[in-house]
């Protein structure tokens, strides 16, 4: 039952990532499919609000000052909310202001799309801030990616041209066109399945035993949709998509893991269309498939192995009709192993980081896969819009190096690659693996970094190794034992937050002016086409050669010393 | 730069008005028109009493209860601060925890039987509602006992309750811990 519900969910995904990605296409060149067209009024009153034209373009720097402006004032209003939801309304459960370093991170965190949460959601934040400042960054940083990776495409496609696109055009596109339509459907299927949306206050149930309990309410469908879809993950209840109330059901389960990888699957597809050769996204699309399945595959067996103590005391393990065995440490039982498996790798390929099961209590090698697709730099998948851009840094790498082994110039989408795009792809993708192995050993050496990890020996290493990857990749997820809400982890996380967001992003906009105004140079004899087995298996190895390299060293320290531990 | 800011604050306003505001006011209202029961919790009540939730787990230790999964909140299955126990595999604590469970259940009625893993370990959230039918099926002796029931009939009561995965094939098998206990107080 494990492998078809694995097999299940992958087939899924492509055959829903097909038609979106063509719908997502059609709205980004303008062409609105007829089922959209009753949203265009809204788009122009945005416009006209904000005191815009649709066709105004602007250039890469103007395009990442808009992007940049925008990102900044939704961080300082984030900010504000957490700090004053005390005097502000909606607020039943009296929650009190959030301190300023756990503010600084959430906004942080909110505003780069990695929705890290220091705090836990039932216990910290009033309605109002997870509506007005959670739920709005949700939308807009997922949206600030698709749009950039939207300007990067445009660099592949335009010929001799000084503009990019509009960041606003885009940004307005993304919201109201894709992820607000998808949402409303989604949270409403959730809700059916028994997520809450409501506005109450916690309600006291008197139990069966004798005892009270009280129950967590709030909107968490409509916050549940887009955290999934916009591959935030920053949950409404602290246990995230554990939660009984934000993740009831087997279908639910199947409709949040799917709304994680959708929309960055259905962006291969577009981006195939913008560049007017289907071809060059499957490739895109079948180097990510190529890294995840084995991912979740070994997931999957180390969990259901169990760990070495559950083995040692002789309780069942092994799935049965009647029972799913294995590592049930942290899962739930509705979801069982391999839904658990499933999520672990979709939720780190992706930069989404909202979990079902507590990697934390993983088998050290179960847990060893996640945190590695993290490491890569999240572009297996990747978040929306960012996990693609990021990977088509590296396919830019690819082809240079294929270009010097035969010794041409490289190409790549009838662009010649000269040294500024590779620099730039180089620094971008360097950029996150300082800040995570950076801040990893910082954290290391000070008593205030090791005084948050909550488990000892080599598994306390990989929390803090785990923190930073997530955080510098934007990803969110975490081993959940780390202590993370003080002062230093607060901060030091929120740097590597901003460093693995904007020191990608900015570059990946100046490669996308760049391309731009270079002529377009039509394939040769000698050109490496980009669509084939040959040049996919390129990009995985360039993609698991510089992941490994720099992270090898780091895992062997954490969870490949724990197996060993565990098995002496 | 002034023209950007000036832009940016007027589209994040805009959009703050959309999606913070208007998108989760209408779902809301379409929700709990549509699935008033399910946007409120899925609550149970029994006449004038709250019973709790159909979706969220309750505490069980006493002995003529059939007992969940461990929950790793303070108190245990506390429903406003869920969490899971994060202890890693090689912790300690975590070995000790699993063989006072293990211990414990071996003692009662019925526990020289093979324990499913899912009655000796943590929930994620500290709130998980089932367990395995084969984890209801090993407490059967040891609630029949308690109660002074015949354990045929409380082995009729747990099959009633046992839920098969969706559509076939996805998620597990499960038995609704609370409510197989408000069937077996009734």
């Amino acid at each position: 039952m494990s492998w078809l519900q694995i097999l299940f969910y992958l087939v899924v995904l492509v055959v829903l990532a097909k038609p979106l990605g063509g719908f997502m296409a059609r709205i980004y060149e303008g062409e609105m499919p007829a089922c959209a067209r009753w949203l265009a009024p809204l788009e122009r009153a945005i416009y006209r609000f904000c005191g815009l034209r649709a066709d105004q373009e602007q250039g890469w720097k103007s395009y990442a000052g808009a992007m940049l402006a925008f990102n900044l004032l939704g961080l300082l209003a984030v900010y504000a909310l957490q700090r004053l939801q005390g005097f502000l309304p909606l607020n039943p459960a009296h929650m009190a202001a959030v301190s300023p370093d756990s503010s600084f991170n959430t906004a942080v965190s909110f505003a780069t799309n990695t929705n890290w949460q220091g705090y836990g959601g039932e216990t910290t934040m009033s309605h109002l801030t997870q509506m007005l400042g959670l739920s709005v960054q949700n939308f807009v940083s997922a949206a600030s990616g698709m749009a950039v990776l939207v300007a990067l495409a445009r660099g592949f496609t335009r010929k001799s041209s000084s503009t990019i696109g509009s960041f606003w055009v885009d940004l307005v596109r993304s919201t109201v066109y894709i992820l607000l339509p998808l949402s409303i459907v989604l949270a409403l299927v959730l809700v059916s399945q028994g997520v809450v949306q409501n506005f109450a206050a916690p309600v006291v149930a008197h139990t069966l035993q004798g005892a009270e309990q009280s129950i967590s309410m709030g909107p968490a469908a409509s916050q549940i949709a887009i955290k999934q879809l916009g591959t935030n993950g920053g949950g409404f209840f602290n246990v995230n998509s554990a939660h009984p109330l934000e993740n009831p059901t087997a279908f639910s389960n199947l409709l949040e893991m799917l709304s994680i990888l959708l929309i960055s699957a259905g962006l291969c597809f577009t981006f195939g269309r913008l560049v007017k050769d289907k071809r060059q996204g499957l490739a895109l699309l079948a180097s990510m498939l190529i890294v995840l399945a084995p991912c979740i595959v070994m997931v999957q067996l180390f969990e259901q192995a169990g760990t070495h103590a559950q083995q040692l005391a002789g309780v069942e393990l092994s799935a049965a009709a009647d029972q799913p065995g294995g590592n049930m440490e942290g899962k739930e039982l509705r979801l069982g192993i391999a839904n658990s498996a499933i999520w672990s790798v979709a939720t780190t390929a992706a930069s989404n980081g909202s979990v079902n099961a507590m990697h934390d209590s993983f088998t050290p090698l179960g847990g060893l896969w996640p945190m590695w697709l993290i490491q890569l730099g999240e572009v297996i998948f990747g978040g929306v819009g960012s996990g693609l851009y990021g990977l088509l840094l590296f396919a830019i790498v690819a082809v240079f190096v294929a270009g010097l082994m035969v010794g041409r110039t490289p190409e790549y989408l009838g662009k010649k690659i000269g040294a500024f795009e590779m620099q730039w792809a180089s620094f971008a993708i360097l950029a996150p693996c300082v800040a995570v192995l950076f801040g990893t050993a910082v954290a290391v050496l000070l008593d205030a970094g090791r005084a948050g990890v909550a488990n000892p020996g080599a598994h306390g290493f990989s929390e803090i190794l785990y923190a930073f990857s997530s955080a510098g990749n934007n990803n969110g997820s975490a081993f959940a034992g780390l202590s993370a809400n003080t002062p230093f982890f607060n901060i030091a996380l929120g740097f590597a937050m901003l460093v693995g967001r904007y020191l990608v992003m900015l570059p990946v906009l100046a490669i996308a002016g760049a391309l731009a105004a270079k002529k377009l140079v039509p394939a040769g004899p000698g050109t490496l086409p980009t669509h084939g087995l040959l040049f996919v298996l390129l990009l995985v190895s360039t993609v698991l050669l510089v992941g490994a390299l720099t992270f090898i060293p780091a895992l062997a320290l954490g969870p490949i010393v724990e197996q060993l531990q565990m098995l002496h | 730069m002034f023209k950007q800011l000036n832009v940016a604050a007027r589209m994040l306003l805009v959009l703050s008005l959309l999606t913070g505001v208007l998108y989760p006011l209408l779902v809301t209202v379409l929700a709990q028109l549509c699935f008033h029961s399910q946007a409120n919790g899925s609550l149970i009540v029994e006449g004038e009493v709250l019973r709790g939730s159909q979706l969220v787990g309750q505490f069980f230790d006493d002995s003529k209860f059939f007992w969940g999964r461990l929950s790793a909140t303070t108190p245990p299955y506390n429903a406003s601060a869920s969490s899971g126990s994060n202890l890693g595999p090689t912790n300690p604590e975590l070995s000790r925890i699993l063989k006072e469970r293990i211990d414990r259940l071996r003692a009662l009625p019925g526990g020289d039987a093979p324990i499913p893993v899912d009655l000796v370990t943590a929930s994620a959230s500290g709130l998980d509602p089932d367990i395995s039918p084969a984890a209801a099926r090993f407490q059967i002796a040891r609630v029949a006992a308690a109660r002074g029931l015949p354990p045929e009939r409380v082995h009729a009561l747990v099959e009633q309750h046992v839920e098969g995965r969706c559509l076939g094939f996805l998620g597990e098998p499960r038995v609704n811990v609370l409510e197989l206990n408000r069937a077996l107080v009734r």
